[in-house]
């Protein structure tokens, strides 16, 4: 059978779907289905105003990835902003570096704060390995201006958001930019005294925490290292920074060559 | 539920205009003045004799006989923090108006002054005989769910004994008001589980009402459910947001104990 054969029953389903639970069975299906056609009619579904629908069709969307992302970019213009929000959240899902512009304006500009929200946690799950390396670094400095101003917006669910847009970045760039992890932890040291927000406090204490046992984890998988050593990771943090600045360039993301270094940092080399 | 829509307003008002504007002479005025002082919260001393006054108002009449203006009035002082507003809000209690009592209820929970908690029993025992609903009780004469609801909120656990028989009353409202009164007073499970359990019921309506009692009383093992209910995704976040406040508040020596981490897991999902 070709993909409109497979197509024509499952969107009638959802076309005789009389009650929401139905509906929201039928969109599960479709969405199951991964048929690049049934696209346009997931994102359309978007718009029902119908909240267990549209998680079943942002699930399906995710699950197309690629294919999904350019009928999500032309198509989200101009629609209701609830349809906008679980856009948003598709496209966060998928990570594609396409949407950075979109989301960008969106975290920043957006009247509506189920916007705001999607687009900055989907500024923190970008799959930056996508880029062209020589486009990262400009592409993530555009995206932690964003979310350093989104972090202080009126709405606490939308700097919630920021948080952990900003706690996955600082994660990301650990090895080929800790400039940002840096800006980033001393961003977070400073909000945690500002806020007044307590879900917003405890969000930045997990943030925290997060990119700290990322750190550890990375240093502990090195076999030649003492399993139980005790790691300042703020104190390991500044020394990479300082030893970056020294050394001769390497290709950026070089997981190497934070390797020789987290080695050399704790062995006492440098 | 439109958390996102800006407010409108006719007019741009100053605190100063809105205090003068209660006893202006016109209702409309005076009414939205006293929205908008509530709505701002506009926390200023010269504002509450005015709206304790509201609420003896007999000019602003409906029809059915309503008192749209001591509606407007004792909500607004429920917002406004001020405890002076608990007597004339006690008397309100007796007020011919349902949704003056009503608001009434609602503004001394929020006030949490323990003083009101005798009038509101009293309002409950009329409604029971030998630990069971009478007529009247079935019928919600009476803002049975606010009434529960501030009694749960006030801590006034002798009242368990009359907020126990309204667990059965056949409107969900009130039956969900009382589980939650009940466990906030007896922290037992069984009324948290009893809650959770309806967030399957299919009415949207009382979904979202339960999402935000859940919310209130933190309640961690409603958490999971709370994140697959069929509601939107900011009224769930809302209802973890309390869940969240609660785990902090409980563990201050914990900043991040297994409960908060799992809650703030759930909220990045929704987000």
């Amino acid at each position: 059978m070709t993909e409109p054969d497979l197509l024509q029953p499952l969107l009638l389903a959802i076309s005789e779907a009389d009650s929401s639970p139905r509906m929201v069975e039928a969109v599960e299906k479709l969405s199951q289905a991964r048929l690049e056609a049934a696209i346009p009619n997931l994102i359309a579904i978007l718009g029902y105003n119908n909240p267990g629908a549209a998680v079943a069709a942002v699930e399906g969307l995710i699950s197309l990835g690629k294919p999904a992302v350019m009928p999500l970019l032309e198509l989200l213009d101009g629609y209701n902003y609830g349809a906008r929000a679980w856009g948003l959240r598709a496209l966060a899902g998928i990570g594609d570096p396409k949407a950075i512009d979109l989301l960008l304006d969106a975290a920043a500009n957006d009247f509506a704060l189920s916007v705001r929200r999607a687009a900055a946690r989907g500024l923190g799950t970008i799959h930056w390995e996508e880029l062209a390396p020589e486009e990262i670094a400009p592409a993530q400095s555009k995206v932690i201006e964003v979310l350093l101003q989104v972090s202080q917006d009126h709405e606490w669910v939308v700097r919630y958001a920021a948080i952990t847009g900003l706690q996955e970045l600082a994660i990301a760039s650990i090895i080929s930019n800790p400039d940002l992890t840096r800006q980033i932890l001393v961003h977070f040291d400073r909000l945690v005294e500002s806020d007044d927000n307590i879900a917003v406090i405890a969000r930045i204490w997990l943030a925290q925490k997060e990119i700290q046992d990322y750190i550890t984890e990375i240093l502990s998988q090195q076999p030649e290292l003492e399993p139980q050593l005790e790691i300042d990771w703020q104190q390991t943090l500044e020394k990479l920074y300082a030893r970056k600045r020294r050394e001769q360039p390497r290709p950026e993301g070089d997981p190497h060559k934070f390797r020789d270094l987290a080695a050399a940092i704790v062995k006492g080399d440098l | 539920m439109d958390d996102e829509l800006s407010t409108q307003t006719d007019e741009p008002l100053t605190t100063a205009q809105a205090i003068a504007n209660l006893s202006s002479q016109d209702l409309g005025l005076r009414k939205y003045a006293a929205w908008w002082l509530g709505k701002f919260r506009i926390e200023d001393p010269a504002a509450i004799p005015g709206l304790i006054a509201a609420l003896k108002d007999e000019e602003d009449r409906t029809p059915e006989g309503g008192y749209p203006l001591r509606r407007s009035a004792a909500r607004a002082l429920g917002k406004l923090k001020d405890w002076q507003a608990v007597p004339p809000l006690i008397e309100c209690l007796q007020c011919s108006d349902f949704y003056v009592r009503e608001a009434a209820a609602q503004s001394l929970e929020t006030l949490g002054d323990p003083s009101c908690i005798p009038p509101l029993v009293e309002m409950l025992a009329a409604a029971i005989s030998d630990g069971r609903l009478l007529p009247q009780g079935e019928d919600f004469s009476q803002p049975y769910d606010s009434i529960v609801e501030a009694l749960g909120t006030l801590g006034a656990t002798d009242a368990v004994p009359l907020i126990q028989p309204f667990l059965e009353h056949p409107i969900p409202r009130v039956k969900y008001a009382a589980l939650r009164a009940m466990y906030q007073l007896t922290q037992d499970n069984v009324y948290g589980d009893r809650l959770t359990q309806a967030l399957t019921v299919s009415d949207l309506q009382v979904r979202r009402a339960l999402l935000s009692d859940l919310g209130a009383i933190g309640y961690l093992p409603a958490a999971v459910p709370i994140s697959k209910a069929h509601a939107e995704n900011s009224l769930k976040l809302i209802a973890l947001k309390g869940i969240l406040e609660a785990q902090i508040t409980l563990s201050p020596f914990d900043r991040l104990s297994d409960g908060a981490v799992q809650v703030m897991q759930l909220m990045d999902e929704l987000l």
